[in-house]
């Protein structure tokens, strides 16, 4: 049993195709889907498994680890490269000594690829926890780093 | 007299500080004791200048920017809330030549108007398509929609009335008005800067089109990477429903629509419409084989209109003022308007609505004013990572559909990604394949196994391994592509590699350091 799940899905069974709110709100409420939600969503919205497995593995989105303390999204995109983007790229992995699709040992940053922000006109972009950023230069990016590392 | 100021709420110029700048206003205000009124509009779409701000003075609406929280002494020592000179003083507003000279119909309230206020949407025209399409049969709704020659926006450019009509033929229990909010080409932003600046007009674009067909749900299916634009949709849905524009009874018609906002979670694909039924069925995004259509059997598996936001918010002007006002603007089978997204290595990147048949060089220098950069633009890529890529010997090219068409490009969504001369072409086609690969959805093997066969083949030529087998096993790949796929994404991821290979060969011959 696993009470916030299991909330989530009696509050969203009732709705029309409900899988992807379920995970989506699985994934607000505890930073990504833990390998147990999925036999519990698979149950309670009459799924098998694999069906739920192939949701979660599907969208890029969806995470099945937790994340870092802070969540690092670059854009990874055309208008960014046209940008400098790939240097901001390599710039971000040697500051938080990590690559794509991974969190630092202490825990505290995850960093992830994303194509496209919407933040085009203002290239190279990012969002961090939810902020976005606009012509992030590698200068822009260790201020917005130190900001980060005081936060406990 | 407090003096209203203007500081946009937009996701663009947030992320330039635009957050700070209004409340550093406010603060600075409140410490000299001047009584300001801090509104949060969209953007002007003129990027450069933001964070832009607006004072509201008896000459109309006066703009300063780009605006840091640096500035703002200097600004109110010059006494800018009545407009007073400054360096960063742009004049009036709407005299700005980058805005001045653009025909915004779908953006006419966009950068205008408060998103949040209903009130204010009011105040400036809306509504009245619906209280229009109100007075009218779903056929002639329909009709004056085909009449308007409104095509999708989204990239495939059917024309809507004609979906519509299939819509309105068919027979069901239930039918379905889904809008496809997952722009996720690069280079786009239209849709988002539309739905935070204006959300009130795609959710009257979408209650015409209800009308319009019978259908009684609609759906916005938004991309996860829009958080602002999520809020500012599900604040206007709900203002929306308590004054009674939506909901069992759409202004006392007896008509029911009800609308909701679901999130898609990072799939490229499912901006094709297909795969967005999937998702938002909660299922993978997996592309269904046409036909049948959404059209005939869609979301779950009743008659639904798939249409993109700019074509759904479009709409209400072309139901107030007539299929033959909208009709008017633009050149041969491309009417209307058209939202273009200026992106990349661009001085002046932003939005530009304009009617069909302005020129890319047009928009590259005379809106844009050449490369952020300062290095020569050498090519531009149109209509997202599937799209073309256009060399500078073309950029007289007019921007409708045919025009581009007959190049060897597609419009797509409007967007126009710039890159000086240091881009690297071999690398942008890798990178096209990259990408096709990492968002095939692994239903068809054209573009499940293609795209990442294309990433080794281009590799293999980069490193000058085999080169003329490996070139012409790439145009052998491309060509099975383009013809043996599902949809779009390995139908189209083709195309950026076949015009990088016929403009910039150089750049796939040159020696490379391994």
């Amino acid at each position: 049993m696993n009470e916030p799940i299991d909330n989530i899905i009696a509050r969203y069974r009732g709705q029309p195709g409900p899988l992807l709110l379920v995970l989506h709100a699985i994934q607000d409420e505890l930073g990504y889907i833990p390998a147990e939600a999925v036999p519990a969503v698979a149950e309670g919205l009459n799924l098998s498994r694999a069906e739920v497995h192939g949701v979660v593995t599907f969208y890029h989105y969806f995470r099945q680890s937790p994340p870092g303390k802070h969540i690092v999204q670059l854009c990874r995109a055309e208008s960014c490269q046209a940008m400098r983007g790939e240097q901001l790229a390599e710039h971000v992995q040697q500051r938080l000594e990590i690559g794509f699709h991974q969190t630092s040992a202490d825990g505290r940053f995850s960093l992830e690829p994303v194509y496209c922000l919407g933040n085009c006109a203002c290239s190279p972009a990012m969002m961090v926890d939810g902020h976005l950023y606009g012509r992030v230069s590698p200068v822009r990016f260790d201020e917005l780093l130190a900001e980060w590392q005081q936060d406990p | 007299m407090s003096t209203v100021v203007y500081v946009s709420n937009d996701a663009a110029a947030l992320s330039l500080g635009a957050e700070e700048v209004a409340r550093a206003i406010a603060a600075q205000a409140r410490a000299q004791g001047v009584e300001v009124v801090i509104k949060r509009n969209g953007s002007r779409g003129m990027f450069w200048l933001e964070p832009l701000v607006e004072v509201v003075t008896e000459g109309g609406r006066h703009a300063y920017g780009p605006v840091t929280v640096g500035n703002l002494p200097g600004l109110f020592a010059a006494d800018f809330l009545h407009a007073g000179a400054h360096d960063l003083h742009l004049g009036p507003t709407e005299e700005i030549p980058y805005l001045k000279h653009q025909q915004r119909l779908t953006f006419a309230r966009v950068g205008v108007i408060e998103p949040a206020s209903l009130d204010d949407y009011l105040a400036h025209d809306g509504y009245r398509g619906l209280r229009r399409a109100l007075t009218m049969s779903p056929a002639e709704i329909v009709r004056v929609v085909t009449e308007s020659g409104l095509r999708g926006r989204g990239g495939a450019a059917f024309p809507t009335g004609i979906k519509w009509q299939t819509v309105l033929d068919a027979s069901a229990s239930e039918k379905y008005v889904t809008c496809n909010a997952d722009e996720g080409d690069s280079g786009t932003f239209s849709d988002r800067m539309l739905m935070e600046g204006d959300p009130f007009v795609l959710i009257e674009g979408m209650t015409i089109a209800a009308l319009a067909v019978g259908a009684t749900q609609g759906y916005i299916y938004l991309r996860v990477e829009y958080p602002h634009a999520h809020r500012a949709l599900n604040a206007a849905i709900a203002l929306a429903y308590a004054a009674g524009y939506l909901g069992a009874d759409v202004l006392g018609s007896g008509k029911r629509f009800d609308l909701e906002v679901r999130l898609g979670a990072g799939a490229y694909i499912c901006g094709e419409e297909t795969s967005m039924l999937e998702s938002l069925e909660g299922r993978r995004g997996e592309v269904r084989v046409r036909p049948p259509l959404p059209a005939v059997k869609g979301l779950f598996g009743k008659p639904t209109i798939v249409n993109n936001v700019i074509s759904l918010a479009s709409v209400p002007i072309i139901l107030d003022k007539g299929a033959i006002y909208y009709r008017d603007f633009g050149t041969g089978k491309s009417r209307g308007t058209l939202p273009v997204q200026l992106a990349g290595n661009l001085k002046r990147a932003g939005l530009v609505e304009c009617a069909f048949g302005v020129s890319l060089r047009e928009l590259l220098y005379d809106y844009a004013g050449g490369s952020a950069s300062g290095r020569p633009l050498r090519t531009v890529q149109i209509g997202g990572p599937l799209g073309a890529y256009v060399p500078e010997s073309q950029f007289d090219t007019a921007l409708d559909y045919e025009a581009l068409s007959n190049i060897g490009a597609l419009l797509g969504h409007g967007g126009i990604v710039a890159f000086d001369d240091t881009v690297d072409m071999a690398r942008m086609a890798r990178y096209a394949m990259e990408f096709c690969a990492n968002e095939s959805c692994g239903k068809c093997t054209p573009c499940r196994i293609g795209s990442t066969r294309g990433v080794e083949v281009i590799d293999r030529i980069m490193h000058g391994m085999d080169r003329d087998q490996n070139l012409a096993l790439l145009e052998d790949l491309c060509e099975t592509m383009v013809q043996g796929s599902l949809c779009g994404l390995g139908g189209m991821a083709p195309f950026p590699v076949r015009s990088a290979l016929k403009y910039f060969r150089d750049d796939f011959l040159k020696v490379r350091r391994p």
